[in-house]
């Protein structure tokens, strides 16, 4: 990130009021980043952005709710900020947001694929353009186009939506609202019998190990969540591929209108099941009848909170 | 009932205490005929179903699921059938993407003197279902199927 020193410079004169501000830092080898907690001056200088942050941070606020929370996000993190400020499930006076333009994330699971698993990661160094790695003693360059995230070749809000400070240049967005749903509509497209089948498939690999839930920044039932709650006892403990697949439902009927396609969930499956295509295909149907996107005004109601007499969009059925 | 064995299918509504299951009792008092394929579940308000109860109850192996509610504008409790009917309009968008026909699902509004109407909807219904068959079942995991996506994956 060209702008990195402004930014510890916004994140250090702000810190003195703040208990905590959340960014990322060097992981465990040269190609993850992982969240970090800056307390201290020292903290901050450990701070890094770049394509290997993936993580949405916006996850920890509801827990942090009470402390003074600053906050470092991308684009679509902020969106998350957005929805978890109009749900009132942090308040605005407690969270300050450092905004900057994204210009998209790697994902991981592409680079394994190029890469391969062949060992120790050496060295990574990103730039714009390129992903430069040493593994094993190998040097791999990998384009980014080739490792960008699926999410960000599609991204129309690269800038925070929302900040208190806001780092660097905005990036014009390109892609349109109907490019970020084309593997939907090939999804769709399927028989529903081949669909039926797909699930089938995809959900027996799940191992239930709520990774999704964790990650996603709008699940805040945390301890409460449905799925592990024997009243009402939704799913039972069975590792039966219909448990699995309900759980998949539950969480995607629970973002209706709520989920801001940050990935996060797809990015924390260990077996990669392409969960966020429920979302997405929830999303749509909101724009589509509500023409509403989650996570933009802190103002408004989400739709399925509200109502009107007659729904001009809705189209009931004659019997 | 084995006289109706393998003729019947199962089909589950839900419906709202104060208009669609006084409607259904209006059509048994009326002794109006209808198929027998339909187990009611009686809920105070079509804005106590959780979209999910539907869910559920297909995937749990039921052939088709019906809900009805008083009309908007009539809701005993004046304002929830108007959050169950976006609720429901969602889920009956969704449904297709889990593989399941979106006729398999219905919602409407039947009003407690409505018999006749009442009659008619689950007439229709119990044929679309019947013409749709008996649904796919979730018995268990499809190793089949699982197989040919790890080879596809590869």
């Amino acid at each position: 990130m060209k702008n990195l020193e402004d930014l510890k410079k916004q994140i250090k004169d702000g810190l003195s009021e703040l208990d905590v501000v959340i960014g990322w830092t060097d992981s465990f080898d040269p190609l993850h980043a992982t969240p970090h907690f800056m307390r201290s001056e020292a903290d901050v200088d450990k701070l890094k952005v770049d394509a290997l942050c993936v993580h949405n941070l916006a996850t920890y606020l509801p827990s942090l709710k009470g402390k003074k929370v600053g906050i470092v996000v991308k684009g679509c993190d902020s969106r998350s900020v957005v929805e978890l400020l109009q749900e009132n499930l942090i308040s605005r006076e407690d969270v300050t947001i450092f905004g900057f333009g994204c210009s998209g994330v790697v994902d991981q699971v592409k680079i394994r694929r190029a890469v391969g698993e062949a060992g120790m990661v050496e060295s990574c160094e990103v730039s714009g353009t390129e992903v430069k790695l040493t593994v094993a003693g190998k040097e791999h360059k990998l384009p980014m186009a080739d490792v960008i995230a699926d999410k960000c070749q599609t991204c129309r809000y690269p800038n925070a939506v929302l900040s208190d400070q806001f780092v660097g240049e905005e990036i014009k967005p390109t892609a349109s609202f109907e490019d970020g749903y084309k593997d939907l509509e090939e999804f769709e497209a399927k028989s529903t019998e081949e669909k039926f089948t797909f699930w089938l498939g995809e959900m027996d690999r799940c191992i239930r190990c709520y990774a999704c839930r964790n990650a996603c920044p709008m699940c805040v039932c945390r301890d409460h969540c449905v799925a592990q709650s024997r009243d009402p006892h939704w799913l039972s403990q069975e590792a039966h591929v219909r448990d699995k697949w309900m759980f998949q439902v539950i969480h995607a009927y629970h973002l209706t209108g709520r989920c801001t396609e940050c990935g996060e969930c797809q990015r924390a499956c260990p077996v990669d099941i392409p969960i966020l295509l429920f979302k997405k295909k929830f999303n749509k149907e909101i724009k589509e009848v509500f023409n509403y996107e989650a996570g933009l005004d802190p103002e408004a109601t989400p739709p399925l909170q509200t109502f009107k007499i007659d729904e001009p969009t809705i189209k009931e059925k004659e019997w | 009932m084995p006289v109706l064995e393998g003729k019947e299918l199962r089909i589950v509504g839900f419906l709202c205490n104060w208009c669609s299951y006084g409607g259904a009792d209006t059509a048994g008092v009326g002794r109006f005929t209808q198929p027998t394929d339909l187990r009611i579940i009686k809920v105070p308000c079509s804005g106590r179903i959780d979209p999910l109860f539907i869910v559920k109850t297909l995937m749990s192996g039921a052939d088709g699921v019906l809900v009805s509610g008083c009309h908007p504008n009539d809701c005993h409790y004046a304002e929830g059938n108007f959050y169950a009917r976006r609720r429901l309009e969602m889920l009956k968008r969704f449904i297709p993407m889990l593989g399941i026909d979106p006729e398999r699902f219905d919602y409407t509004w039947v009003s407690a003197s409505e018999g006749q109407r009442w009659q008619e909807v689950v007439t229709k219904f119990t044929e679309q279902i019947h013409k749709l068959g008996p649904a796919r079942k979730i018995e268990g995991p499809d190793a089949e199927a699982t197989l040919k996506l790890m080879e596809e994956s590869l």
